[in-house]
């Protein structure tokens, strides 16, 4: 019985959303173009993201694959124009097979080339232990780079406002307060994150603080995602009631 | 045969790593010249590991469909959608794939009517989801706790209207709080992340930290 009235809200919205498209194309609400079937497709797809709501559902399952689907394959083809195409394919391929080309072939380029097929062979059984050698190279590499540049602006950077001077001139008494609680905050957190140590007495005490300074924190940053979040369904909303029913000017 | 499987690898991420990291303290033209190289191999690299993604999501689905599994009908979907988006990626506009990516083509729309509007939806939902985890998990049973669900809720009505209608000062604290316990919090989190990042890189390149090789010989 349940799934037989399932069904029919499931039959009847979409009778309904039929409907509704019908009347604003030819009310020329909606122009009768490729733009205006592009709308009356990205309004079916927020509706049936939104009917999850009210339950899980057909019409819900079919946008989540269709996006996941296309989501595919609009990456794989940026990766191609923005970069293996510019930084493989026009600096080594074309210039080897065209005679037109003017430059000479960048065969320096073979290299990352048989690295990156070595990474595809994860998937044979018995060469798959070449995709070690990438491994190692990107790891390596990410390893390398990130070494002193993660001292530099993360650290140092980091720890150079903690340490601010207070009252050195020109500073008012709230803004000094302010430096001082941060290199409070941050000298707290750091010591309730040092677990070599037994959080008793003094860095027991100093700990809490550093739970109080990460709790603030936590809160500010889910009402900062919350309210991403409702500005992304008000624009959502927005869609529909102005560019897809016209409703809101 | 174990020095090509597990030697090599381990050298590989050292000379890498060595070097890279030494090439940020040599302020030499040459020394610029590798980081660009590198940098471009690595993005070489990265763009084949996108078909490993690829072929994996594609395997998944497809394995979905040949074993009928329960809502096997729905991955037909991803296939339909990634195909369409494909050929029309690849048709770019009449000029096909070799040549430069062309503006106001099928693969435009698709982009513009289906994951931009899919994408946005899907991550508004989780407002509501947000919502109601939050009414069951931030109950105010601790004094820590309490003190989350105040600054959410400070920093929630100082980002819209109503928190000023309902007093001048609640902006006020939420940009505080965002500005100064929120930011010390923040930098401490930030500070202890760098240095295990550079302890883990350190014994990725000394060959401490082997996980990145996987199992097996």
């Amino acid at each position: 019985m349940r799934r037989d009235s399932n069904f029919f809200i499931l039959v009847g919205s979409i009778g309904l959303f039929v409907c509704v498209n019908i009347v604003l194309m030819v009310s020329k609400k909606l122009p009768f173009n490729s733009q205006g079937f592009g709308i009356i497709l990205a309004a079916g797809l927020t509706l049936a993201i939104y009917s999850f709501l009210y339950q899980d559902n057909p019409a819900f399952k079919i946008a989540e694959n269709l996006y996941v689907g296309v989501s595919l394959g609009y990456t794989i083809i940026i990766t191609w124009f923005n970069f293996l195409k510019p930084d493989l394919y026009d600096p080594l391929i074309v210039p080897i097979f065209s005679r037109a080309a003017t430059q000479s072939p960048q065969y320096g380029l073979i290299i990352p080339s048989l690295l990156g097929t070595f990474m595809l062979l994860r998937f044979s059984r018995k060469l798959s232990w070449l995709s070690r050698w990438t491994f190692a190279f990107v790891v390596g590499l990410g390893a390398g780079v990130s070494i002193p540049r993660v001292i530099s602006a993360y650290i140092l950077e980091q720890i150079k406002p903690s340490l601010h001077p207070v009252f050195s001139g020109g500073e008012t008494v709230l803004s000094s307060i302010n430096t001082l609680l941060i290199m409070l905050g941050v000298i707290s957190v750091l010591i309730y994150f040092i677990f070599s140590v037994e959080h008793k007495g003094a860095i027991g005490k100093v700990s809490k603080i550093g739970i109080w300074f990460l709790m603030i924190s936590f809160g500010a940053s889910f009402g900062y995602t919350v309210m991403g979040r409702l500005s992304l369904l008000i624009g959502r909303i927005q869609f529909l009631l102005r560019d897809w029913l016209g409703i809101l000017q | 045969m174990n020095f090509l499987k597990r030697t090599i690898p381990l050298i590989i991420a050292f000379v890498m790593g060595v070097l890279m990291a030494m090439q940020y303290f040599v302020p030499h033209k040459l020394s610029q010249d590798l980081l660009e190289v590198v940098s471009r191999w690595d993005r070489i690299i990265a763009g084949f590991a996108v078909f490993i993604g690829a072929y994996s999501l594609f395997h998944l689905h497809w394995t979905r469909i040949k074993r009928r599994v329960a809502g096997w009908g729905y991955s037909v979907f991803v296939y339909f959608g990634a195909i369409i988006t494909l050929i029309f990626g690849l048709l770019n506009g009449g000029k096909f794939f070799w040549n430069d990516k062309q503006e106001g083509t099928m693969f435009d729309w698709l982009y513009y009517y289906i994951q931009v509007p899919a994408g946005a939806t899907i991550f508004s939902i989780l407002a509501f989801f947000i919502a109601s985890a939050a009414y069951r998990t931030f109950r105010a049973r601790t004094n820590e706790s309490t003190v989350l669900l105040i600054a959410a809720i400070i920093v929630m009505l100082g980002r819209v209207p109503i928190g000023n209608y309902i007093s001048q000062y609640i902006p006020v604290i939420a940009d505080w709080i965002m500005a100064v316990p929120n930011l010390a919090a923040k930098r401490g989190i930030l500070l202890g992340m760098s240095l295990g990042a550079v302890a883990t890189s350190i014994k990725i390149i000394f060959g401490i930290e082997r996980s990145y090789l996987g199992g097996g010989d």
